[in-house]
């Protein structure tokens, strides 16, 4: 489903006094996709989201939905509606009010409303429900309201601002499913916000990593996993163990790096930095906890790491090893539970074996949790 | 440890004894004077069980005109600064942040300013409005009612300011911005998610604008014009003595309170109740049980409450009559009377008799310089309170002034005429 309308963004800025809190994001999302903003709470996701909903307006730059400028029009006359982080739903107002207030508004009668109120009450799976109030719902229920809420207004684009946050684990995960059969069925493009790297991975076609008001990569989840665009894509999404040295040799796409305390380590050069990065420039390799195994042969080479292990945890699908390098180097490996019961390896030195293929080299530069 | 309990435990009843004396004490006095018979407010004491003073407030033409002055002026104030309360709060949450505390002390400022001063200025400023737009003396603007209206508003409406802004601290912008996005225009925004959401706001705030208007005097006092309001009313009524009429009115008004008090506290609780249960407010019922045949019946209870005060009324009614009582009254007033004035008239004959034995004494107190010395109480009210005073005026004028006279009051016959004419004999 492309035929939906799509969303650009070109050259904007949105600044508040002095603070920049977007800065010259271009972003194109295709009608009909699933797009969402991934970032830590402040980096200017939820700007852009007011942006494009209308709420303010971009000190510079364009925001086109379906290729129509919207500046200067007021969030009631734009082709989107939007998702409250806190849903917003109406407290003083029945679910079916709630439901079809954009047909209130537009003077639509009552019983035509409570028909439109029933189909989309039948859609999110709460028949029956239309005369309780919003408080006597639970946070899944609720949740689902606010979105046959907003699907009511029939938008062009559903803008949703982390809409899952409030709800426990086994629900967020069971919305994300429904999110996505919802957007699916419905064909129309969703903008979602969230802080979250799993909600976004799992339902986004797109996903826009965001670093203080800057968008650092805009790729598919696979991509924004596998070949980070810079270090801060690469901390922020999913976990990585970093190691920091000196490119020392170049070739074919795969870099030598020098560390510290590590010694030499090999990995692919990222994408984004294959044509700038030189010999002697500094570098940080990323290898994720899951992309290391224990080596078979205890000898060293340049994709193989020596490490002391010092806590063992046990998560379910996966041990959790917590490994200490040369000097001190803090290592974290994942070992996927097969079924066996694992010896404990506690206060054992050990090789690690990793795939250089998997492991990234980017120029150094800012980590998310620094 | 035990026995510190106990003493605080003491001290606690004592104080909350005290404490609650303080608060409610001169309530319950007021309302006792309003039952009893003498034409003074008073409780002590206890003459009569009548009701012949509600009687009289029924009909006192001034009273009622106050009133029904009292209710217009509060319903205009009531309107006027509920508006305008609303409106103050809402430009509050929207004025640029660092005007804010200005902007906050600026509309908070009227309830700091005294009363007394917004009467004048109002007065002083819609009267050179009037003049300014050529009005006559006796227009909309200079009448009473608008200036009073106006001139309470300037205050109150800043008190419904601060319930408007309770509430709309607890308000979720996002609501608003949530219809905006849905489609809706602002002023339907405000019609149908702020408004709703306030209600509770508007309610409170009326109640309390219209109390403050009813009790108001400082303010009203230089506004009133040719429409005196009922607070106003009752102070010039003070001026020429009172009766107890004003203290059935008071008890009135106390009773009107703690039943409007008591009925939204049940209907609170009773919802709360309900809610922390999940159930329709109606379902539950408080911890008053009826018998099972009246339960589900209003009409047989209020049929039981008729007959049962019927037939108390027709009781009471036949067993005892205020005009007996007071009757009485009066006859043990009399005989008493009759007894001092029969002392008094037996101890000056003594003391004549002893005159006459002593012979005539030139240096007789009545003709000594220093007089004041020997009644040191007299001071400059002379001996108007002097107890005796209401057993010498009684034989002279030769009438009984507490029979007569029952508006006299506590002050007893001291405003009489012939009182100071007696002063003057005995200073003589």
């Amino acid at each position: 489903m492309s035929q939906g309308v799509g969303v650009n963004l070109q050259d904007v800025w949105i600044r508040f006094g002095d603070f920049v809190a977007v800065r010259e994001a271009n972003v194109d999302i295709e009608g009909g996709s699933f797009f969402s903003f991934l970032g830590p709470s402040g980096c200017g996701k939820t700007t852009i989201l007011r942006a494009v909903s209308g709420f303010l307006e971009p000190s510079d730059g364009k925001i086109l939905i379906g290729g129509n400028d919207m500046a200067g029009i007021g969030p009631n006359k734009r082709p989107t509606a939007l998702i409250f982080q806190n849903l917003a739903l109406f407290p003083l107002m029945k679910v079916w009010e709630n439901i079809t207030f954009s047909l209130e508004v537009q003077g639509v009668g009552a019983a035509d409303r409570r028909k439109r109120a029933d189909e989309l009450l039948d859609m999110i799976a709460l028949a029956g429900q239309g005369d309780k109030l919003p408080s006597e719902l639970s946070g899944g229920q609720k949740q689902r309201v606010a979105i046959a809420r907003a699907l009511c207004a029939s938008p062009d684009v559903l803008l949703l601002d982390e809409p899952l946050s409030a709800l426990d684990l086994k629900l967020r995960q069971h919305m994300r499913t429904e999110l996505r059969q919802i957007q699916q069925r419905v064909g129309i493009t969703f903008i979602y916000i969230t802080h979250d790297q799993g909600e976004a991975l799992t339902m986004s076609d797109n996903v826009a990593v965001m670093r203080h008001g800057i968008i650092d990569q805009i790729a598919d989840g696979q991509s924004i996993y596998d070949d980070p665009a810079t270090p801060f894509v690469a901390s922020f999404v999913g976990e990585n163990n970093v190691f920091r040295g000196k490119v020392k040799s170049i070739e074919n796409g795969m870099a030598i790096i020098s560390t510290n305390r590590t010694g030499d380590l090999h990995a692919r050069v990222g994408t984004s930095a294959r044509e700038t990065m030189k010999v002697g420039d500094k570098a940080m390799i990323f290898i994720r906890p899951e992309a290391l195994s224990i080596a078979e042969t205890n000898s060293a080479s340049n994709h193989r790491i020596k490490a002391l292990v010092t806590n063992e945890e046990f998560e379910g699908q996966a041990y959790n090893v917590f490994l200490e390098g040369g000097e001190g180097k803090e290592i974290k490996m994942s070992l996927v539970n097969q079924g066996k019961i694992r010896q404990s390896s506690m206060g054992k030195d050990m090789f690690l074996e990793y795939d250089p293929e998997q492991s990234i080299v980017l120029p150094e530069g800012e980590l998310a949790n620094e | 440890m035990k026995s510190d309990n106990t003493l605080m435990k003491v001290f606690l009843g004592l104080y909350l004894v005290v404490f609650f004396g303080y608060l409610l004490g001169p309530l319950i006095i007021m309302s006792i004077t309003g039952f009893n018979s003498p034409g003074f407010p008073r409780a002590a004491p206890w003459e009569c069980l009548t009701f012949e003073w509600f009687d009289v407030l029924a009909n006192d033409k001034r009273i009622i005109n106050g009133l029904q002055n009292s209710f217009m002026v509060g319903a205009g104030t009531v309107i006027l600064s509920v508006i305008m309360g609303m409106a103050g709060a809402l430009v509050l949450t929207q004025v640029w942040p660092k005007l804010r505390a200005t902007y906050y002390t600026i509309v908070i400022a009227p309830i700091l300013i005294p009363g007394v001063v917004l009467g004048i200025s109002t007065l002083v400023f819609w009267d050179r409005i009037n003049v300014m737009l050529g009005f006559s003396g006796e227009s909309f603007l200079h009448n009473g009612i608008l200036l009073t209206i106006l001139g309470q508003s300037t205050f109150i409406a800043s008190y419904c300011m601060l319930v408007f802004v309770a509430r709309l601290q607890r308000f979720d912008v996002g609501l608003t911005e949530a219809a905006l996005d849905l489609g809706a225009t602002n002023v339907q925004a405000f019609r149908k998610i702020l408004l709703p959401f306030l209600k509770p706001a508007i309610g409170s705030s009326a109640v309390l604008a219209f109390l403050a208007s009813f009790e108001n005097y400082n303010t009203t006092t230089f506004t009133f014009g040719k429409y005196p309001t009922l607070t106003i009313e009752l102070a010039q009524k003070v001026r020429y003595g009172i009766n107890p009429s004003i203290s059935v009115l008071a008890f009135i008004i106390v009773v009107l309170t703690i039943v409007g008090a008591l009925s939204h506290e049940i209907y609170q609780r009773r919802k709360q109740l309900a809610l922390a249960n999940g159930a329709p407010v109606g379902a539950v019922t408080g911890g008053f049980q009826l018998p099972k045949f009246l339960r589900g019946n209003p009409a047989s209870v209020v049929l039981l409450l008729v007959a049962l005060g019927g037939f108390s009324t027709i009781w009471f009614a036949n067993v005892y009559s205020p005009e007996t009582c007071k009757a009485e009254v009066r006859e043990i007033k009399r005989t008493l009377q009759q007894q001092r004035i029969e002392e008094i008239r037996r101890q000056k004959i003594e003391r004549e008799q002893q005159k006459l034995l002593q012979g005539p004494d030139i240096f007789g107190p009545k003709n000594r310089p220093g007089d004041a010395p020997q009644s040191p109480g007299k001071g400059a009210f002379g001996s108007v309170f002097d107890p005796q005073n209401l057993d010498k005026a009684g034989p002279e004028s030769n009438n009984e002034p507490a029979a007569k006279n029952p508006g006299a009051g506590a002050f007893g016959s001291v405003f009489d005429t012939q009182n100071l004419k007696k002063q003057s004999e005995s200073g003589n």
